[in-house]
């Protein structure tokens, strides 16, 4: 038995938890799960097929690698060409098209790409191979960026000349605001990132709920979470009420973890990003500050990527944001398939039309 | 990509600790928590522990979904 997983996978919980749901659910209700790994979680365990009609659950903005723009794709790819340099990224990345390229096609014509669990794994690199300048492609939300930043403190700290990154990091308030505001999306509640709120905590969400009126729920990613969670938020619905809501308090406090959030702010700012999809958002994304700027990619290189262009057909921006799910696309497993996608929701394992076509609709 | 999973921790060096998570042992980061000690359960994320394992709230919150809803959660 493995604690904290397998009591929250038990399946008498869940038919419990489930037959309450059904028993008081009796309006439309559309669930947003902001987070890649809850939408695994929902498809892997059939979640939504249980819970039933009343209860239409909506992947939102939270896979970092589907919401990477193109311009930041073929900037990576453009860095990749330069002379002894190592990308090192997060598997995923590797077979996100760019306008004409991605990691993987470089890595299949020789170059030097490597798929890394952690920044941690870079750091050993460059120790290592001091010949060659690795650049991390710094990718994720509030729950990576703190292992970030604390990576290239340490690398200041051991004065290591060949590593940077190239920092696409993003956070979480403005981009769903920005999903909420969005007429098209029609959400009445959120199930929230559990692990990104274990960095943050949970008084972030206290003005969705205040100013927008849309019910938070933090959640975790087993089962009985997630039906927990979704309960929580139709009770809620039924007597027209809107709070907030904890239901991950194993690893999740109000304040969050203070010390990751002082690192994160030690080494980032904040900045306007631009999310695929959503376009550029105001103060939603995190940049070096000039302290650590030698660890910066994009200073430290003279990057000169080519005119992003982005496929017409694909309505990968319109399933981030809610509006449109991969059934309403023409390229869903005709033409955009886990081998061959057309799209960043198809390319990563969190992604929602990935998520469609390995567990079904 | 936030996926993150409960270990143990079996020892400690320095800034460093081993984890065992499912029964595989893995060398993950200190630096982003204060005041780990050996035999506590914490969340694993990207090579970092990202935060302690609340034993308290754990055991409250599958206690109300078990027996008493979730009225009070």
């Amino acid at each position: 038995m493995t604690k904290y997983l397998d009591e929250y996978r038990d399946k008498k919980v869940c038919l419990e938890l489930l037959e309450k749901v059904k028993e008081i659910s009796t309006k439309p209700l559309r669930i947003m799960e902001v987070c890649g790994g809850h939408t695994m979680a929902i498809r892997k365990n059939g979640i939504q097929k249980l819970v039933g009609g009343n209860i239409k659950l909506i992947s939102g903005p939270g896979c970092p690698v589907c919401v990477t723009a193109i311009e930041d794709i073929d900037k990576i790819v453009s860095l990749a060409g330069f002379k002894n340099v190592s990308i090192c990224t997060f598997g995923d990345m590797m077979y996100v098209p760019g306008t004409s390229s991605s990691l993987s096609k470089i890595s299949a014509a020789g170059g030097d790409v490597r798929i890394v669990y952690s920044v941690l794994d870079v750091l050993e690199f460059a120790r290592s191979e001091k010949a060659k300048h690795f650049v991390f492609i710094s990718i994720g939300f509030e729950t990576t960026a703190p292992t970030e930043a604390a990576a290239i403190i340490q690398a200041d700290r051991e004065n290591l000349d060949n590593f940077s990154v190239i920092a696409l990091n993003k956070t979480m308030p403005q981009a769903l605001k920005a999903v909420l505001q969005d007429k098209n999306s029609k959400i009445d509640a959120l199930i929230c990132p559990g692990h990104v709120s274990a960095i943050t905590g949970t008084d972030m969400y206290k003005s969705i709920v205040e100013d927008l009126g849309v019910s938070c729920c933090v959640s975790g990613f087993e089962p009985v979470d997630l039906l927990g969670s979704i309960y929580k938020l139709t009770e809620l619905k039924e007597e027209n009420k809107t709070a907030l809501i904890n239901a991950y308090k194993r690893a999740v406090c109000p304040e969050g973890n203070k010390k990751a959030q002082e690192i994160i702010y030690e080494v980032f700012e904040e900045g306007d990003t631009n999310w695929r999809g959503i376009g550029v958002i105001q103060k939603s994304g995190l940049k070096i500050k000039e302290k650590y700027k030698k660890f910066d990619a994009e200073r430290r290189f003279d990057i000169k990527p080519e005119k992003s262009i982005e496929t017409t057909e694909c309505i990968c921006g319109d399933i981030l944001r809610g509006a449109k799910t991969p059934r309403d696309c023409a390229l869903f497993k005709r033409v955009c398939t886990p081998t061959n996608p057309k799209g960043a929701c198809m390319v990563s394992s969190e992604g929602t039309c990935s998520a469609w076509y390995k567990y079904g609709e | 990509m936030c996926w993150s999973i409960p270990g143990k921790i079996i020892s400690i060096c320095g800034n460093m600790a081993k984890v065992e998570i499912s029964g595989v042992h893995k060398d993950v980061g200190l630096d982003l928590i204060d005041d780990s000690a050996i035999g506590e359960y914490v969340l694993v994320h990207a090579g970092y522990v990202i935060q302690k394992v609340n034993e308290e709230s754990a055991k409250f919150t599958i206690d109300f979904f078990k027996k008493r809803g979730t009225k009070e959660l």
